[in-house]
């Protein structure tokens, strides 16, 4: 039985996680959505237009690179990386924004509104909604804000308005907070276009069902490059969505062993990190309309996390991952922001990638084991997206001398 | 079979052609000036009181009750604090105690055990907004076992069918949600509300409740015939912030006036 294909009285559960835990005033809005999409899912042309769309606009289908000289180095397994920092925007989250922009002009709606931490799908929403004409709200952490000012500074002149979350933790968890008081508000003209494969059903389902466009073309593409399948499939997870939308390709593949990376920020213990899979400081619990693995204290209320990637700064993770891990087909692991930072300067001088902060946290895992294994094996990790967003974040990390000098030249120049 | 909720509402409405409920949110601005407020509530005849337990991701909360849960957590409330708290204003008032929070609370705490708690802290009921039919068989069983009623919410974008079966898993009173949107904005007395409870009334015979921006005498005499209860949120939260005892004092002369 596939992952969608839900029993009877336990729509929108992956085991025991999952469900949708809303507000009544939404239930009419969420089965309307969730109609709609089923109607999408259901009709073949629905599928192909949504590849013709994302050929066309987003440069689809991103290519898998071999990471020959990485591959070296580490003296193991050969690296292979799906390349999702190619899209336009620069990462995977345009997959699941210019799906949900399709079900948004079914559903006859004129406004969306979406939450982001690293901005990746808050830029994302943002072009959508310029090509597709629907008014836009992102709703972004203080602190993201803060540290994401490059992809801010796109979604304004995209037209978006981006509106700073001073709640709660002031991160991706708040945001999402807000959009849900937004869609209580303006559900009748407003779609939220959901960025991870979390929240109430359909969400985790539908951004699933789009991101899966990166499995189905990797497994392809890799046998076509190499005429085997990868013994090992890493991706970063934050909420999810792009883990789901490669490890979907090869679920059915037994030998292939899947490994999901999150946040190991500074290590095990509570608002240390962000790894709710992978450490021991998450429990479960229902909040932001599911339920799942949250980092919360024994009250249930939830807890800071840490990482240096703002996408993957977040209390709680698919409850379709926390289903696929305790049935043992995932395994979950951590990466710290220090493994973050050596990786992240392995991986751009010895192949000229600039993976996300996000992305990197999956090429800490993978570099890790293919160290460990034959060099007649293979792993592909997931580029989840690029990491120019992040140049003040990296150069911060870098310790980078001349970038600080460039910032006090601009600062100096814009108070002249 | 009623629960004592009801039956204390219905009591209650033979002598009173609307009741007044109001709420708190535990722990803000402190655990005292909760009970401050509870006494000026008390005085002037206020008969259900729901007392929320603060919860991190408030989502169906509007602005001031958002700062409110977060201060209150902030300022280290716990769930234990607050069962305690629900013990001794249930004790001392005579007003009726119900809990409102959200379902993460009971779910951490176990759902048996929960309601066991609210039991044993003389509460007659809970409201938990973001725990739909779907979800609360197992906790409803364990609820009317216990006489606790589970207060279910309609709201103006549901359906008559859905209206219905919310109605048949409601037990005590039902909450109507008089609009769209997060709690706080004032909310305009008009014929789409009146229509709304008319399509709560066909939904159900439980008392009907009416609350989410009802803020003076007028939203007060609008509803009078059409519901039985007005509820009273931030409405009361702004008057102690803008005035304290005095400024809660005035409000709810004004009120029931
Ligand atoms: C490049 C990139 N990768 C990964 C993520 C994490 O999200 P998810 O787990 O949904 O893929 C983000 C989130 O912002 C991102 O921007």
């Amino acid at each position: 039985m596939g992952l969608f294909d839900f029993e009877d009285g336990k729509e929108g559960y992956y085991g025991e996680f999952g469900g949708s835990f809303l507000p009544e005033i939404l239930t009419s809005t969420v089965n309307e959505l969730r109609d709609c999409f089923y109607d999408c899912k259901d009709d073949p042309s629905f599928w192909n237009e949504f590849v013709e769309l994302m050929h066309n606009y987003s440069g689809r289908p991103t290519p898998v690179t071999h990471l020959k000289n990485l591959s070296e180095k580490l003296g193991g397994a050969q690296i292979f990386a799906k390349r999702e920092d190619l899209n336009h925007t620069g990462s995977h989250k345009v997959n699941n924004v210019m799906g949900q922009g399709l079900l948004c002009k079914r559903l006859g709606k004129t406004r969306v509104i979406a939450e982001t931490g690293a901005g990746q799908h808050g830029f994302a929403t943002a072009t959508m909604s310029a090509r597709m004409g629907f008014d836009c709200t992102i709703y972004m952490g203080a602190v993201d804000v803060a540290r994401q000012r490059p992809n801010v500074f796109w979604m304004e002149n995209l037209g978006a308005t981006v509106v700073a979350v001073e709640d709660g933790q002031k991160t991706l968890k708040d945001a999402i907070n807000e959009c849900l008081r937004d869609w209580v508000t303006n559900m009748s003209t407003t779609h939220y276009a959901l960025g991870t494969a979390c929240g109430p059903h359909p969400f985790p389902e539908i951004v699933s069902y789009f991101q899966r466009i990166i499995g189905v073309e990797a497994r392809d593409q890799f046998k076509a490059l190499t005429g085997k399948l990868p013994d090992k499939v890493f991706a970063c997870v934050g909420g999810g969505s792009n883990a789901m939308g490669l490890f979907q390709g090869f679920i059915e593949d037994d030998g292939v062993e899947l490994v999901a990376s999150e946040a190991g920020g500074s290590g095990p213990g509570l608002g240390q990190h962000a790894a709710r899979l992978a450490y021991d400081d998450a429990t479960i619990g229902v909040a932001q309309g599911y339920k799942t693995y949250f980092i919360q204290n024994d009250d249930g209320n939830m807890q800071d996390t840490h990482s240096v990637a703002a996408g993957l700064d977040y209390v709680g993770v698919s409850p379709i991952l926390a289903h696929l891990k305790k049935t043992g087909r995932v395994r979950f692991e951590a990466a710290t922001d220090k493994e973050v930072s050596e990786t992240l300067r392995l991986v751009m001088s010895t192949e000229g990638l600039i993976p996300a902060l996000e992305s990197t946290h999956g090429f800490v895992a993978a570099c890790r084991e293919a160290a460990t294994m034959d060099k007649s094996q293979s792993v592909l990790v997931n580029m989840s997206g690029r990491g120019d967003k992040d140049i003040f974040t990296v150069a911060d990390a870098l310790i980078d001398e001349h970038w600080k000098q460039f910032i006090r030249n601009k600062a100096d120049e814009y108070d002249a | 079979m009623s629960t004592t909720l009801e039956k204390y509402v219905r009591e209650k409405l033979e002598k009173k052609e609307i009741l007044l409920m109001t709420h708190v949110i535990c722990g803000y601005p402190s655990f005292e000036d909760n009970y401050k407020e509870l006494k000026i509530m008390a005085e002037a005849g206020v008969d259900l009181v729901e007392l929320q337990f603060p919860f991190s991701e408030p989502s169906a909360d509007g602005p001031l009750f958002v700062k409110a849960n977060q201060i209150s957590l902030e300022n280290g409330t716990t769930v234990d604090q607050c069962f305690d708290f629900l013990e001794k204003i249930s004790k001392e008032f005579p007003f009726k105690t119900m809990m409102m929070g959200y379902y993460n609370t009971a779910y951490k705490l176990g759902e048996e055990k929960y309601i066991e708690r609210l039991k044993a802290a003389g509460a007659f009921g809970f409201i938990l907004p973001d725990l739909p039919i779907e979800e609360a068989g197992p906790l409803h069983t364990f609820a009317e076992e216990n006489d606790q009623a589970p207060i279910m919410l309609m709201t103006p974008t549901n359906t008559q069918e859905r209206l219905n079966s919310i109605g048949s898993n409601a037990e005590g009173l039902v909450y109507a949600v008089a609009r769209k949107g997060v709690t706080g904005k004032k909310t305009a007395m008009d014929d789409e509300v009146g229509e709304f409870l008319l399509r709560c009334r066909e939904a159900t015979d439980l008392p009907l409740g009416v609350g989410f921006g009802l803020s003076c005498k007028d939203d007060l005499d609008y509803l009078k015939g059409k519901a039985d209860i007005a509820i009273i949120g931030t409405a009361a939260l702004r008057a102690w912030e803008e005035g304290q005892e005095e400024g809660l004092r005035t409000f709810f002369k004004n009120l029931t006036a």
